[in-house]
């Protein structure tokens, strides 16, 4: 049977056709919707997510060591986060199957950083796949299963967001049936004390060399002869590209990328002309084939910046002196025309803080999720934004050499306070910071699309769950200056920031509105502009609500008066209490009076 | 590669790119063709601009087209249509909404300006712009969510597939209790015969 398939899809089948009995992950794009399918559709997996991607990964250890075949998948940065883990678990090796996912966002389509993953592989001395269409991402699963018991070692599936959220057509297979073994205590194999770990690295190294025969006759490392003198190395999503451009070269396709098999990639730069290594991102596989004596070139003609294309291979080759010319050109860049930057929601709950903290011109330190886009004109009010939790530890820093003069506050969601917050408020309590910490709780992990999190009452599969009260767990860390304000309400807000400020110690003030996109779509009677009274001064542009139009009618000196699309409209009231006029009323109110 | 057929669809979040690519893709694989998808995700319920491109071959490598290579160029958005016009082969056909979405920054901010009329722009650098109504033929249908699947009627009036197969797609790809009204919003499409509306 063919379907057609997303990759991340297709790792979900994978999953299942694998007999995976366990999968967990922390949310992250591009790799969020591997659970979600097996949730939404594979239910005989047990799927969780955990509160971020080193618990997930280290449940994930347990059940592998428990004899179920295990799953765990996160974004690229997901796995500095689960590094701790996985360097240590390349020690341990697995009982039942181990594989963990890596998405990786090179382009940054939705990315702090496009760092690349491979070299992970080679870090930690684990066994690689790189799969280069739908197909294969399913395919690969059970293959790296597979090679996980037998080489008793996790197995890392690195995929690319254009793997990952393509689709393709897929053929189907019947789930195969995996009965592990149960855990058998083992504390040499188990117990990394440095005692055990050093008998352990030493089966790492050896494991590596079994790897290294494994990569030069897996079918996954296979070429494609046409005769041709030019040849041309490539895997993952690159091959899809470089086919379309060069069809009739020879091919070397790497699909098991590391261990690299060096011996075939001797045999076939022996064998041609001229070899041509083409990859995204890093010369991961051109540096590894270079210290090995082989000539080969590469990044010369590609870069490794961003994603490539079929336009940008078709460029580097001819760079190379491959092809003459290039039939395919790239995207010049766009003319005059507006852009469409995401924007923060009609009724976003996060609106009114970052209006608030614009106002007051502090220093904002940021993190990741939605309030990221509090960072762009016209509201502009996060100044920084690393990684998961950072926020809290830059304030922190900040604060102690007044680094700011007006003040540091930090923002942070609540997911993202769950994921890597909560030690950095540990910091601010035990180092008695005066920082002020924002913990914008919209009640769900909103940027990666909605997924529950430990304080919202629901789990992965839609039980309900014991929720992680966020006053009480920061009440029990010792902060003694904690308030909840509604963010709907422009002056309590801005008036909660200014006090906390200037308290000593650490204050947190949490905003208690919910999401307005989910889980459920919150609509409340739309507001409407009276042209009457609007004396077109601008101010309700200036925070950014899609929902707030410029009209045809202007004031006397030519600007445009406002206009409300009440089909986006949520009623959070924000623009209405900002209105010097009193010009925004609800549109009830306007119809009546109309009349 | 003659039997190739890439179709780029644009619009912006919420305006069902996504489910437009799946009936397209759908009719693909019924046709036994090989098909590949790709877009982005992740920004896209924040008033991003969504695309998705649809590769349909007896054998496709890349999911993504390159510029200047879509036969077909639908959009939900006229000036999402004007913006992405580049994308297509020099003798392709678009097919445009004329829905107007104006974002916050053109009123927010001075230096950008929405198009006064993106159809009559797109019309002045290609041949084949087939600019549809989509919005009024959907409020008519009781539902302003069918521009994606009027402007699919139009397509399958020019795209190289049986006509049945994209009746069975979208049986197989929209919710129950949403075919019916997506099956008269596509033949809704098929009468807006292209050539008419194009004088």
């Amino acid at each position: 049977m063919k379907e057609l398939l997303s990759g991340n899809e297709a790792v979900a089948q994978g999953a299942l056709e694998a007999d995976v009995k366990v999968a967990v992950a922390y949310p992250g794009t591009p790799s969020t919707e591997i659970l979600e399918t097996i949730a939404a559709r594979h239910k005989s997996i047990y799927a969780q997510w955990s509160p971020n991607e080193k618990v997930a990964y280290e449940v994930g250890i347990g059940s592998s060591l428990g004899g179920a075949r295990t799953i765990v998948t996160m974004k690229h940065v997901g796995l500095n986060v689960a590094a701790d883990p996985f360097m240590t678990h390349a020690y341990t090796g697995v009982n039942a199957g181990f594989v963990v996912i890596s998405a990786d966002d090179p382009e940054m389509h939705s990315s702090q950083n496009e760092q690349d993953n491979r070299f992970f592989a080679h870090f930690a001395k684990v066994p690689m796949l790189e799969p280069s269409d739908s197909q294969e991402s399913k395919d690969m699963v059970l293959e790296g299963m597979k090679i996980s018991e037998e080489f008793d070692t996790p197995l890392l599936l690195r995929m690319t967001t254009r793997i990952s959220h393509s689709k393709g057509v897929v053929e189907l297979s019947e789930p195969c049936e995996y009965e592990g073994d149960k855990f058998v205590k083992n504390p040499s194999k188990y117990v990394m004390v440095p005692g055990n770990a050093r008998g352990r690295h030493v089966v790492v190294t050896e494991r590596l060399e079994k790897l290294k025969e494994y990569a030069e006759k897996t079918p996954y490392n296979f070429i494609e002869n046409n005769g041709s003198k030019i040849g041309i190395i490539t895997g993952g999503i690159s091959y899809q590209y470089t086919k379309e451009v060069l069809p009739d070269a020879d091919y070397l396709k790497l699909g098991f990328t590391y261990p690299l098999p060096m011996k075939k990639i001797a045999d076939f730069i022996k064998s041609h002309d001229r070899v041509i290594v083409i990859e995204e991102l890093e010369p991961f596989y051109e540096d590894q084939i270079k210290i090995e004596g082989l000539k080969v070139e590469g990044k010369k003609y590609f870069g490794v910046l961003g994603e490539l294309s079929p336009a940008r291979v078709a460029a580097g080759l001819k760079k190379a002196g491959i092809i003459d010319k290039v039939a395919i050109s790239e995207i010049p860049p766009t003319e005059n025309m507006f852009p469409r930057p995401p924007v923060l929601c009609p009724g976003c709950s996060h609106r009114g803080v970052f209006m608030a903290l614009n106002k007051l011109k502090v220093a904002v330190t940021g993190d990741i999720g939605c309030y990221t886009l509090g960072a762009l004109p016209p509201l502009k009010s996060v100044d920084t934004c690393i990684c998961m939790g950072a926020s809290i530890g830059n304030a922190i820093g900040m604060e102690k050499v007044d680094g700011y003069k007006k003040g540091t506050v930090a923002v942070i969601g609540d997911s993202t306070f769950l994921h890597s917050g909560v030690t950095g408020l540990m910091d601010a309590v035990y180092n008695n910071s005066n920082v002020t910490i924002m913990i914008l709780d919209n009640s769900v992990t909103a940027m990666t699309g909605g997924q529950e999190h430990p304080s919202t009452g629901k789990t992965l599969m839609g039980e309900k769950a014991n929720e992680v009260d966020i006053p009480s767990l920061c009440k029990a860390l010792g902060v003694k200056n904690y308030r909840d304000v509604d963010p709907y309400d422009y002056e309590a807000t801005l008036n909660a920031i200014k006090e906390e400020i200037e308290k000593p110690g650490p204050s947190v003030i949490r905003t208690n509105r919910p999401c307005v996109l989910m889980p459920k779509r919150i609509m409340d009677e739309p507001f409407v502009v009276d042209l009457e009274l609007c004396t077109a001064c601008t101010l309700c542009f200036r925070i950014s609500c899609p929902a707030i139009l410029a009209s045809e009618e202007t004031n006397d000196r030519g600007k445009p008066k406002a206009i409300i699309d009440t089909t986006l409209c949520t009623g959070c009231t924000l623009c209405a209490q900002i209105c010097p006029d009193e010009a925004i009323i609800l549109q009830s109110k306007m119809v009546t009076e109309g009349v | 590669m003659s039997d190739s057929y890439n179709i780029l669809i644009v619009g912006v979040g919420g305006q069902g790119v996504l489910l437009a690519s799946e009936i397209i893709s759908e009719v693909a694989i019924r046709a036994n063709l090989d098909v590949k998808k790709s877009e982005i995700h992740g920004m896209s319920q924040r008033g991003g601009v969504v695309s998705s491109h649809v590769k349909i071959a007896k054998k496709v490598y890349s999911p993504t087209i390159e510029y200047g290579q879509a036969d077909v160029l639908i959009s939900f958005e006229q000036a999402e249509g004007l913006r992405a016009l580049d994308w297509m082969k020099k003798n392709g056909v678009a097919i445009v909404s004329t829905t107007t979405l104006i974002p916050a920054i053109v009123t927010s901010s001075k230096g950008f300006n929405y198009p006064d009329d993106s159809i009559a722009e797109m019309k002045k650098k290609a041949n084949n712009v087939i600019a549809v109504e989509a919005d009024d033929i959907a409020r008519e249908l009781g539902n302003p969510r069918l521009v994606n699947t009027i402007l699919l009627g139009v397509l399958s009036t020019i795209a190289p597939y049986d006509q049945n197969l994209w009746e069975e797609s979208i049986k197989a790809r929209v919710k129950e209790k949403f075919i019916d009204i997506n099956l008269k919003a596509i033949e809704r499409g098929r009468q807006l015969n292209p050539k008419a509306v194009k004088a």
